[in-house]
């Protein structure tokens, strides 16, 4: 049936045309006529338009208000009628506005985008929440209580409490008693009341609660009442203060595992192998890069994208680290210096490859959806889904290298060879094939942060430099060839800098703690955690 | 081929060095001094093209007084005191009667005292923090009064906003203009509790902390802005920040003066929707001057996809004026140049006429506008008429006396209106 009107449209423009008109009768004759006014696209108009139609129509001007709040409105130019393009991807779907039909798609020159502005957009969220308060999603509902929240009318009021008799969903229910208790705090006739209400309030976090109470507690009111809300506003930022320090050692966890998955791979590489390795950083912006091709090889499956990426990401690092390795730092073996001016070499080398490649722009990597947004606690405590992510597969990777460092053949051979090399070699180990593999694993691993890191922050070609620094910085805190030494390491820095922040800025937290660094390494040269035995001497 | 132009470009630099006499007397010679490698190479090679475009347009006309102009393009690689290096090589080597270049501030007061010693002519096209003036440079793109204090404006009275966040990159432009936008403020009858400011390092990437201190300041029932004056790619994860945090435009509105165009171009726009921009141009403002600048621009970098920008605009003005001046002089010699230079008119590309003042500012109109999901900008304001650029702030107790008039009444760069000195520059 949806096939057919989709032909029917296509090859008869005007059975379109007719469908529209007879639209357009069933709605009143002032609301046709100041759509089609939308159309001119003044924007001081269209908040006076906007407003007149919402005073008159009900839910069924819905679509309208949602199409243009996500900037979603067009209009055909011959015909001024209303249409939606919805873009996913690179395809766009064209529908009919009201009945969401399908129909064929329209060239770009025909169609003009209907404009709206901040106002605009503030204005149709709220009365889109008004119009949602008697969803049938109760979701829904939650959202447009909870945005109406802040702007109260005796009118919301009556509706919420005529509403709140037949609803049936705990959460929204206790949302709305809340809107109805905040009303009762400001305007009950009795102090009492008031204060009961404000006792009421105290539990709760919202931050439209906490304006209620302050502005209650400033203005001139019954001595009882400024009391009570005084009382109320004392707890309330007691307990906003305690979510405060703990969202603080989550962002210092969140920025410790950055580090973390930033400094793991040159922990095998420096911190086993003993190689100075200034690439580092561009194998992690070589994994950031591969996600980007990736994305861009599919990009109908973005929210599939970055399992795709991760593993790829390490091949690619993994065999440029391999390369260096067999082609230039297998020759350099014992001789430092000479490596660390290699290394820094080939970083740059592979930074003007990559801005010859993909241009000296950054490159845009979209984050899937399942990646954006918050995890909300509570009104004043949230969880960024991203950086939840990255610190939770921060510490897979971790647990995984460890496993492959213990418990496989390969990682028994990595640790022999980088106990005492001569000794490994005797036993039959093939040593320089054990290199090879282990600078490809530090490099495959830091390819994988790459993939994280393309979450965060900007893919360029001087992304890696960005974390160079922080990475030995880390290794070297933690104890050179120590893992766990690592994991301690970047955490305790990170929580240390996002303690310091606060007070001290983003500038002077990171310099405290370099300066802190360096007189540990002063006190303690060999790190948190030294090797011991023989074979570091 | 590389090799040949190469090659051919090494001979005719030989036989100018040979010739460099008779050679000079045919043409008029134009430096670029924009980075083409280094951090800045993002944002200034586009202006170097912006300048080779226009000189290619003027020969085109027939050039100048009946010579043709020569482009001299030096890279100062995004490295400071490179760029006074070039611009003494320019001057001296070169001799080059004019230079359109430099972005960031700190470049431009690198580049200063060279131009001042040698009586060069430079065209600075980028917005800026005020607070100088010289003989030897033209200031084409906006001072604080052409950009911050409209954007404050706009804020305080159409959004209603009574608390402000100032966030910035911590260099010379974002601490200047803030203390410029504090100031005012306060004058404004802000108190200090409504001002919250936080600078952050060049290139910062972890925005957790500070997104969460603005969501926090915003919550406190006013209506709440951030004011922003950082600087290069470090946007994007600020701004990607305030999306994941639930902060959308119409809670928290960023206006920025630093994101235009082309730092859109390579971003995911989505969560940037409803933010602003101020500027005293966009792409997206339609008028005749414009569709024909943008069509002539993505005809000669041979990109359609290529955007356009303020500073472009500035650059434009600019070289129009100083073709103008060049005209109405008869000479290219600077001082003959700069006398002329004051009171030039041009088009914008935006409609209206642009004006070059005796304090070697613009008068321009302001727009602001609000990001697109396409990453152009929709212009929600503009002032009614043009602004005059202000050299010096007359919100800031060192500078409120001072004006810069470079016509033969004072010919100061900072003319004390109270004590009826000039104080330094001559």
């Amino acid at each position: 049936m949806k096939h057919f009107f989709v032909i029917c449209c296509a090859v008869l423009g005007l059975f379109a045309c007719e469908l529209q008109a007879q639209q357009q009768t069933t709605l009143a004759s002032d609301t046709a006529e100041q759509l089609q006014q939308l159309t001119n696209n003044k924007l001081k108009q269209s908040m006076q338009l906007l407003q007149s139609i919402a005073s008159r129509e009900g839910t069924n001007m819905l679509p309208l208000y949602q199409a243009l709040l996500k900037g979603q409105l067009y209009y055909i130019k011959h015909s001024t009628q209303m249409i939606s393009v919805r873009k996913s991807g690179s395809e766009k779907h064209y529908s009919e506005l009201f009945s969401g039909a399908a129909i064929a798609a329209l060239p770009a020159n025909e169609i003009k985008k209907v404009r709206v502005n901040n106002k605009i957009r503030g204005f149709l969220r709220q009365h889109i929440s008004k119009l949602k308060l008697s969803a049938k999603d109760p979701q829904a509902r939650l959202a447009a209580l909870q945005s109406l929240l802040g702007s109260l009318t005796p009118e919301t009021i009556s509706n919420i409490a005529q509403l709140r008799l037949s609803e049936n969903n705990l959460q929204v229910q206790q949302l709305m008693d809340l809107a109805l208790t905040i009303d009762r705090a400001i305007n009950a006739s009795l102090a009492i009341e008031q204060v009961s209400a404000i006792k009421l309030l105290q539990e709760s976090l919202e931050p439209q609660v906490r304006n209620t109470l302050t502005s209650l507690n400033s203005t001139k009111t019954h001595p009882s009442v400024q009391k009570a809300a005084q009382q109320a506003l004392l707890k309330i930022e007691q307990s906003i203060e305690f979510y405060g320090y703990l969202e603080q050692l989550f962002f210092g966890l969140s920025l410790g595992s950055v580090l973390l998955l930033a400094a793991i791979g040159l922990a095998i590489t420096f911190g086993m192998m003993g190689v100075i390795n200034m690439a580092h950083g561009e194998m992690i912006m070589i994994g950031a890069y591969t996600t980007y091709v990736v994305q861009l090889l599919m990009p109908n499956l973005l929210e599939y994208s970055l399992w795709v990426a991760i593993p790829l990401a390490f091949i690619v690092s993994g065999s440029v680290g391999i390369l260096i390795e067999r082609c230039v730092i297998r020759f350099l073996h014992g001789r430092p210096l000479e490596t660390l001016l290699a290394t820094f070499g080939i970083s740059l080398i592979l930074q003007q490859l990559v801005r010859s490649i993909f241009s000296p722009l950054n490159r845009q990597v979209a984050s899937p959806q399942w990646m954006s947004g918050s995890w909300e606690i509570n009104p004043v405590f949230s969880l960024t889904l991203n950086r939840l992510y990255i610190l939770a597969f921060a510490l897979l990777v971790f647990f995984a290298l460890l496993f492959i460092l213990k418990k496989t053949s390969l990682g028994l051979n990595v640790r022999a060879v980088s106990q005492n090399r001569d000794m490994a070699k005797a036993m039959g180990i093939r040593t320089g094939w054990v290199d090879a593999m282990t600078f490809g694993l530090g490099s495959g691993i830091a390819g994988i942060a790459g993939v994280a890191l393309s979450q965060l922050t900007n893919v360029g070609p001087n992304l890696g430099q960005a974390y160079i620094i922080d990475s030995f910085m880390v290794v070297v805190f933690g104890g050179v060839g120590n893992l766990f030494g690592t994991l301690v390491a970047a955490f305790s820095l990170g929580i240390a800098n996002k303690l310091l922040e606060p007070s001290t800025g983003a500038v002077l937290a990171s310099i405290f703690v370099l300066v802190f660094i360096i007189l540990f390494i002063q006190k303690r040269p060999k790190g948190l955690f030294p090797q011991k035995g023989r074979a570091t001497e | 081929m590389k090799i040949k132009q190469l090659l051919s470009t090494l001979a005719l630099s030989v036989s100018c060095a040979i010739c460099a006499s008779a050679i000079a007397a045919d043409t008029i010679k134009v430096g670029v001094l924009h980075s083409l490698s280094g951090t800045m190479a993002i944002s200034e090679t586009t202006l170097k093209d912006t300048v080779l475009m226009m000189v290619e347009e003027q020969n085109n006309k027939g050039g100048l007084l009946g010579k043709q102009l020569e482009a001299v393009v030096v890279d100062p690689a995004s490295n400071w005191p490179l760029f006074a290096e070039k611009t003494r090589e320019l001057l001296t080597q070169e001799k080059v009667d004019v230079i359109f270049g430099s972005w960031t501030s700190v470049s431009r007061k690198s580049v200063l005292p060279v131009i001042e010693e040698l009586n060069g002519l430079m065209f600075y096209p980028v917005q800026y923090e005020g607070e100088e003036s010289s003989k030897n440079i033209f200031y084409t793109g906006a001072a604080p009064n052409q950009q911050a204090i409209p954007a404050v404006d706009y804020l305080m009275n159409d959004l209603e906003v009574t608390r402000w966040v100032l966030a910035g990159t911590d260099y010379v432009y974002p601490r200047t203009t803030n203390k410029i936008l504090v100031a005012y403020l306060k004058s404004k009858g802000v108190s200090d509790a409504d001002i919250m400011i936080n600078y952050t390092p060049f290139g910062h990437s972890d925005w957790q902390s500070i997104v969460s201190d603005i969501k926090k300041f915003g919550s406190e029932g006013k209506k709440t802005a951030v004011v922003s004056t950082i600087n290069g790619d470090a946007n994007v994860p600020f701004y990607k920040e305030l999306g994941n945090q639930g902060i959308s435009a119409q809670d928290i509105p960023v206006v920025a003066f630093s994101v235009g165009e082309e730092e859109l171009s390579g971003i995911d726009t989505n969560p940037l929707v409803g933010h602003l921009a101020a500027w005293n141009y966009f792409q997206s403002v339609e008028s005749d001057e414009n569709s024909a600048f943008i069509a002539k621009w993505k005809a000669f970098i041979g990109d359609d996809k290529r955007v356009t920008n303020d500073p472009m605009e500035a650059t434009y003005i600019g070289f129009n004026m100083w073709a103008q001046a060049v005209t109405a002089a008869g000479t290219t010699a600077v001082d003959a140049v700069e006398q002329a230079m004051l009171g030039q008119t041009t088009a914008n590309l935006t409609g209206g006429i642009a004006t070059m003042n005796n304090n070697h500012h613009l008068s321009k109109p302001v727009l602001i506008g609000e990001i697109q999901d396409d990453g152009q900008f929709e212009v929600v304001w503009s002032t009614d008429s043009v602004v005059a650029g202000d050299a010096w702030s007359d919100f800031l107790p060192g500078s409120k006396d001072l004006i810069a008039d470079w016509s033969s009444k004072t010919q100061c760069g900072n003319y004390n209106t109270v004590t009826k000195l000039c104080s330094g520059q001559k």
